[in-house]
């Protein structure tokens, strides 16, 4: 589950990571509020609004921005809240903005420059441990940092039993250049940050840029937290983050109902039992000529019920040409999912496209009999040539 | 022969009382598996399905002389039940639950690191050697003693596999699906050294999807010593980078470990690769014919 920069940095400062100080705001008038009580709290008279999506490169589309006064909070969170955002990591239609996190301005002048760092933790699969990687050109796109100078990222692997050690977070200070009050400062940080991730069943952290201060404070200025979704049940103040307007509305109604499934842009729907054959089963509507406009694993129980609703979440898309029904039977016998098909089917009524069933496995033979029996405007196959035929005579 | 399991490996079921433990212990005897008993906590010393229940795994080790242990404990629970079997001296865990925390996981890996036990999972279908001893949750008869064996992420693209190979007339030694999570105990690359050791597997049947390298070690390691013909499907050529595809670990994240940069490497490496999976056992055949 992805968070908001906001819930992500509060949970940061919870663990005792240092963090550029901010207050979301939902209105102009609350980020006003906002900007006087960080004018409070932390002396700032500059500010900077940063629009709350879901989303990297908010910079680039015109969603963060620097107030340096009252007014100019009004006017620029005025302008933000609301907005579509457009950035290089959202759709071409952009996201809808209804929060800014109004921050505290922390490249203020002094006594040395501000430098940005690039700091992640995440699993590294092959070794089956959590990394820090870590990069001293921050506050740039890190893929582009590792294609050009791909000896500027340096990687931390932590051990589980001890998980970050002192000499660990020292040599990523000194890898980042640093010395006297920053370098102690940046060891706090990376072993709060490591104690962080763990405290919160992180699957990954991002801060982007991490900065030392003019005055050699290091601080999280912005935070990317996705945090692992098998985990969540020990985490209920987590889980409640969620925010659905930030999932796609056909995904979320697929998750309220224990479907696993994924929007994509096709012509061809699919309903299949299994993740691995799903993906297959998408790979097959490509090579028979459509394009899958979903992955939908309905999981080993494909009774009527699951079909049904995954039929209707299908239909939901207007350029629905065809939808192939892709079914292993195992344990769940295929004349019983051919029945919850036939049941789905005239539930639900006004079906327009092709439907083609698939049904391989326990009882197969059956299940084709039956579904051919049925008067229903559906066609059936056994074998995956047969089923990637009969795509390609639909699209 | 086969690999890891066969007939006179004496099973436990983790997790025996349970709705999917007591289903599937049952398709598992009926198979004709020698299951010996089952842990549940709190309800050592009854009987299940007419065989003893015990509260410890090291108890059920010591009065069964159990080698190989099946889980299907609710994810909260699991990785303690791994840890537990390996603790008891159980050779093979076959962990079947799906959902288990990644930092749990990383604990696990820690801690079988030095034990002399393999992990098969988790999120995974078991182990089955045809005609001899299914361990796990596949549709036992679709099998058929062969002699190809395969390794898989998929579940339901094993079956397939397992079908086109039985209807081929090839059948299987064994098949293993290692699972689709982040970190798993047994991989591609181990399944494949076992098989190129087991004088009775003739072919290979790889099964790979997008997301990790776990295909790419294995590419390395059989262009260099594979002697058996390898066919190979990797699933989610369609998939968007950057989403996960029902599989917690089936995500592309970078160039290495899409579907078309795997098939790329398997191929360099001698490897047969279909781009349907209907092609796999017509493929098998014609490189075993």
């Amino acid at each position: 589950m992805n968070l908001h920069e906001y819930q992500g940095k509060a949970l940061l400062k919870s663990f005792g990571v240092a963090i550029q100080e901010g207050i979301v705001a939902n209105t102009p008038e609350e980020a006003v509020e906002a900007a006087k009580e960080l004018n409070r709290m932390t002396g700032t008279d500059w500010f900077v609004i940063k629009a709350q999506i879901h989303a990297g490169g908010r910079g680039k589309g015109g969603g963060v921005k620097i107030a340096k006064s009252f007014d100019e909070v009004r006017s620029i969170s005025d302008q933000i809240i609301g907005m579509t955002l457009v950035t290089p990591q959202t759709s071409a239609e952009g996201k809808l903005v209804s929060k800014v996190l109004v921050g505290q301005d922390v490249y203020y002048p002094g006594a040395s420059e501000p430098e940005e760092y690039y700091m992640s933790v995440m699993m590294d699969r092959q070794a089956g441990r959590n990394i820090i990687m870590y990069s001293p050109d921050g506050g740039m796109d890190i893929e582009a940092v590792a294609e050009k100078t791909p000896e500027r990222i340096f990687k931390e692997e932590i051990d589980p039993k001890v998980g970050v050690t002192g000499f660990q977070a020292r040599k990523i200070a000194f890898n980042l250049g640093l010395s006297g009050k920053s370098l102690k400062e940046m060891t706090k940080f990376v072993v709060a940050l490591y104690k962080a991730y763990e405290g919160i069943d992180a699957s990954l952290f991002e801060i982007n840029p991490v900065l030392k201060t003019s005055d050699d404070s290091i601080l999280a200025v912005d935070a990317k937290v996705t945090v692992d979704d098998s985990a969540l049940y020990r985490h209920k103040d987590i889980a409640e983050m969620r925010d659905i307007t930030e999932e796609d509305p056909f995904e979320y109604e697929a998750s309220t109902v224990g479907l696993n499934f994924v929007k994509l842009d096709g012509n061809v729907g699919c309903m299949v039992n299994g993740a691995g054959l799903a993906m297959a089963t998408m790979d097959i509507i490509k090579m028979s000529g459509g394009s899958p406009a979903n992955f939908l694993d309905v999981g080993g129980t494909a009774d009527a019920k699951r079909v049904e609703q995954a039929f209707r979440l299908i239909l939901k898309d207007p350029k629905i040409k065809a939808i192939l029904v892709n079914i292993f039977g195992g344990i769940v016998r295929c004349d019983r999912v051919a029945q919850g098909v036939i049941d789905a089917y005239q539930s639900i009524g006004d079906i327009n496209v092709p439907v083609i069933v698939r049904l391989q496995g326990t009882n197969a033979v059956e299940a084709k009999a039956l579904i051919d029996n049925s008067g229903l405007k559906v066609t059936s196959a056994i074998t995956l040539l047969d089923a990637a035929n009969r795509v390609k005579e639909a699209v | 022969m086969s690999i890891l399991v066969n007939k006179d490996s004496k099973v436990i079921v983790q997790g025996f009382t349970g709705g999917e433990g007591t289903f599937h212990a049952g398709q598992m005897n009926e198979y004709g598996t020698n299951v010996v008993g089952g842990v549940t906590p709190g309800k050592g010393g009854q009987e299940h399905l007419g065989k003893p229940v015990f509260n410890t795994v090291s108890e059920a080790v010591a009065k069964t002389g159990a080698d190989v242990s099946i889980i299907f404990v609710p994810p909260a629970f699991a990785g303690d039940a791994i840890m537990e079997a390996a603790e008891a001296g159980i050779k093979i865990i076959v962990c079947i639950t799906e959902g288990i925390p990644v930092k749990d996981m990383i604990t696990v890996k820690e801690y079988l690191s030095d034990k002399d036990a393999r992990l098969i999972g988790p999120n995974c279908p078991g182990i089955i050697t045809a005609e001899e001893s299914k361990i796990g949750i596949m549709p036992g008869f679709i099998f058929k003693k062969g002699s190809v064996g395969i390794v898989s992420k998929s579940g339901t693209l094993t079956y397939e596999a397992v079908d086109q190979t039985t209807k081929a007339g090839l059948g299987q030694t064994t098949a293993i699906g290692i699972g689709g999570d982040p970190i798993i105990g047994t991989t591609t690359l181990d399944a494949i050294q076992m098989f190129e050791a087991d004088p009775e597997t003739k072919g290979i049947i790889m099964i790979g999807e997008i997301g990790g390298n776990l295909e790419s070690l294995a590419a390395a390691w059989i262009k260099e010593n594979g002697t058996k013909p390898v066919v190979a499907f990797i699933a989610g050529e369609t998939a968007p980078e950057g989403r996960t595809m029902g599989h917690a670990g089936a995500i592309v994240s970078g160039e290495d470990d899409t579907a078309t940069a795997k098939k790329r490497i398997l191929r360099d490496a001698g490897v047969h690769v279909v781009d349907s999976p209907a092609d796999l056992g017509s493929k098998m055949a014609e490189l075993l014919a």
